[in-house]
């Protein structure tokens, strides 16, 4: 067994590669294009969670906020929110001020003059239990999956604190508990929705600017108001398909 | 208030607006750690590869190194990751229940196939022989040590030395697309996130690639002058001189692919431009410009490109050429810190920024971080003792 390294080295070498390299071409191209999402939505007669919020309607008083981590066992500190309020500013000059002190629980301010504000408005911020979602997509173990009704949720006896899917959420909405060193974010208190009440910001709102239900049934409520009002979502061109739809949206909220 | 005492001042600290849940940072230095030591590993292995796979003679003093030196890297380079976990305990989980839409979760077995079948295997057939001869010398506990690592295979006749050294050119081949699959896929974990602009650019695989062949390939240039200097041996100035040569021409690959990276964002200057323009221009200045680019592109690149028109005396060329591999190795270092830190150093709603102080005193990360990366060093003075490459038979030569 002669080693004829010399002569056909290269060769051999680019003739191992490609075949490799076909393999792999080949292996893909028996499931074209398939795109790695982990959910899907359900056929048949199933819930599919959808949230609509009416920036018009939220006065800034985080009822919400506040309601989520009592009912949810958050955090107290500012660095943990599975549920905040953003308040935007733009000034007459075009300048965009943004706020979010303690998530909105501790109350807003107004550092810009009255008279120098072009608008102001409040954008309550959760979970957009994206259809698309890519915190679920990139979790190494499964921990973080979507249940069948379209909600986001976390096995947190079973997620491993990589930090993964916090990288991949485009909207913040995840973090790593500190004692728990796993991750936590909204579960559209997904343990009140099966005893058939409501999220718990939902019903701390005082102005109905939130409401939730089932985008399935074209006559529930969030339906109704989906179709009759201009909604948009955040981050629309990332295709992560939000079930979070904002009425009056302004184009400065990311 | 004392745990959160970090979170509480970068609070105090933000530029702009950030979602709330940005104030902590995620991934700390031990995520920098994994990128760059993963790097060390398959550029130090892709160097072995071009004395063996392209029979680049010259390089032949620094083929076991090579490749001991990619073995020690490699055998540590997960421990960042699983020390940064929240459950480092559940880390066997990924490899058990793999979810395999993430990015990931393949890491594992890519990990695997890369230690098990490439490197163990090749170093393996590589240094059969001599274990078996040493295991001959040897008496008492050694002995059968180096008897244990032949896996009792002591065959010494010259077919089955063949044997190795054919089985051997093949796992090498091997190797290097399995190299380029482990840097480009480490790569992948952070270009394929959309949500994060610093991050998701296609080129992000390739540019790790070959930032991890240019730093793989100073480890090895600096470890073998540290090596001889140590046991007072004469460097072969002809194999620096080799190295070098191609340290340039990948440094000039990586540059060119770098900049093209950069350009192609400032062309474009999508919905992000503003606030990436102002992390570079502002928190990464330092981290950036001076480091990575300053010192660890624009001096080595100066310096080699210099080395390949006129060659100063030998004493000179070997200072140099150990200012190029420490300045390249702190240059990669601080461009895995500018994609790791910097694309968690603004906000996602692009309207502001946070900041990462490394609290050298109390920072565990930080000496985490320091021990993973010095005790490849001592896996290596191990590995380099029991398995000593100058103890090596004589090649068969090549017919």
């Amino acid at each position: 067994m002669a080693i004829e390294k010399k002569n056909f080295s290269r060769r051999d070498f680019i003739k191992h590669t490609s075949m490799f390299a076909g393999g792999v071409v080949f292996v893909s191209l028996m499931n074209p294009m398939k795109v790695v999402y982990a959910t899907k939505k359900p056929e048949g007669k199933g819930k599919w969670y959808g949230i609509a919020i009416d920036i018009e309607k939220c006065i800034g008083c985080a009822n919400c906020a506040r309601t989520c981590k009592i009912e949810n066992d958050v955090h107290k500190e500012p660095f943990f929110f599975r549920n905040w309020v953003e308040q935007y500013t733009i000034t007459n000059d075009d300048e965009i001020l943004v706020s979010s002190p303690n998530g909105g629980i501790d109350g807003f301010e107004q550092p810009v003059p009255e008279e120098d504000i072009y608008k102001t408005f409040f954008v309550p911020k959760m979970c957009n239990h994206c259809a698309k979602s890519p915190c679920t997509q990139v979790c190494p173990v499964g921990a973080s999956f979507e249940s069948p009704e379209g909600v986001a949720l976390v096995d947190q006896t079973y997620c491993i604190g990589c930090g993964y899917c916090v990288q991949a959420c485009p909207y913040g909405c995840r973090y790593i508990d500190p004692e728990k060193g796993v991750v936590d974010k909204c579960t559209l208190c997904y343990h009140r929705l099966k005893d058939g009440l409501d999220p718990a910001c939902m019903m701390a709102c005082p102005t109905h600017a939130r409401i939730y239900g089932d985008l399935n049934d074209k006559e529930s409520e969030v339906s109704l108001f989906i179709k009759e009002h201009n909604c948009a979502v955040l981050k629309q061109q990332l295709n992560t398909v939000p079930k979070l739809y904002y009425n009056a949206l302004s184009q400065e909220v990311h | 208030m004392d745990k959160f005492e970090t979170l509480y001042e970068a609070l105090a600290n933000l530029d702009g607006f950030i979602y709330p849940n940005e104030i902590a940072l995620n991934w700390d230095l031990l995520i920098v750690m994994y990128p760059y030591i993963t790097g060390l590993v398959a550029g130090a292995f892709i160097l072995a590869s071009l004395n063996r796979v392209f029979d680049i003679k010259a390089l032949r003093p620094t083929y076991e190194i090579s490749l001991l030196t990619a073995l020690a890297f490699m055998l540590v380079a997960t421990m960042p990751l699983i020390s940064h976990l929240g459950q480092p305990f559940r880390f066997y989980e990924m490899l058990i229940t793999p979810h395999l839409t993430s990015a990931m979760a393949i890491f594992g077995f890519v990990y695997l196939w890369y230690l098990m079948v490439v490197l163990l295997l090749e170093i393996w057939f590589d240094y059969r022989y001599d274990m078996v001869i040493w295991s001959g010398e040897k008496k008492g506990f050694m002995r059968f040590v180096y008897r244990a690592l032949t896996l009792w295979v002591l065959d010494t006749s010259p077919e089955s030395r063949k044997t190795d050294e054919k089985i051997g050119y093949f796992i090498t081949v091997v190797g290097i697309p399995s190299a380029f699959l482990l840097h480009g896929y480490v790569g992948f974990i952070f270009g394929s996130i959309k949500a994060n602009p610093w991050w998701s650019t296609v080129m992000m695989p390739v540019i790790f690639l070959f930032s991890a062949m240019v730093s793989g390939i100073a480890l090895v240039m600096f470890i073998y002058m540290a090596v001889n200097y140590l046991r007072r041996q004469k460097t072969d100035i002809f194999c620096l001189d080799t190295i070098a040569k191609y340290l340039f021409y990948i440094l000039i690959i990586d540059f060119t692919l770098e900049s093209l990276d950069q350009i192609h964002r400032i062309y474009e200057a999508d919905e992000s431009f503003d606030i990436l323009k102002l992390l570079v221009r502002g928190k990464l200045f330092f981290t950036f410009f001076i480091m990575q680019i300053g010192i660890g592109t624009i001096i080595p690149l100066s310096v080699l490109g210099f080395l390949q028109f006129k060659k100063p005396r030998e004493r000179i060329r070997k200072i140099l050429y150990l200012i190029v591999s420490i300045c390249v190795l702190v240059g990669i270092f601080y461009m895995r810190w500018n994609v790791v830190i910097g694309g968690q150093l603004f906000s996602k709603s692009f309207y502001g920024f946070t900041s990462y102080k490394v609290d050298l005193i109390g920072g565990i990360d930080v000496w985490l971080s320091v021990l993973w990366f010095v005790i490849p060093f001592f896996i290596l003075a191990f590995l380099l003792w029991l398995l000593p490459p100058w103890k090596k038979a004589e090649e068969l030569p090549h017919e």
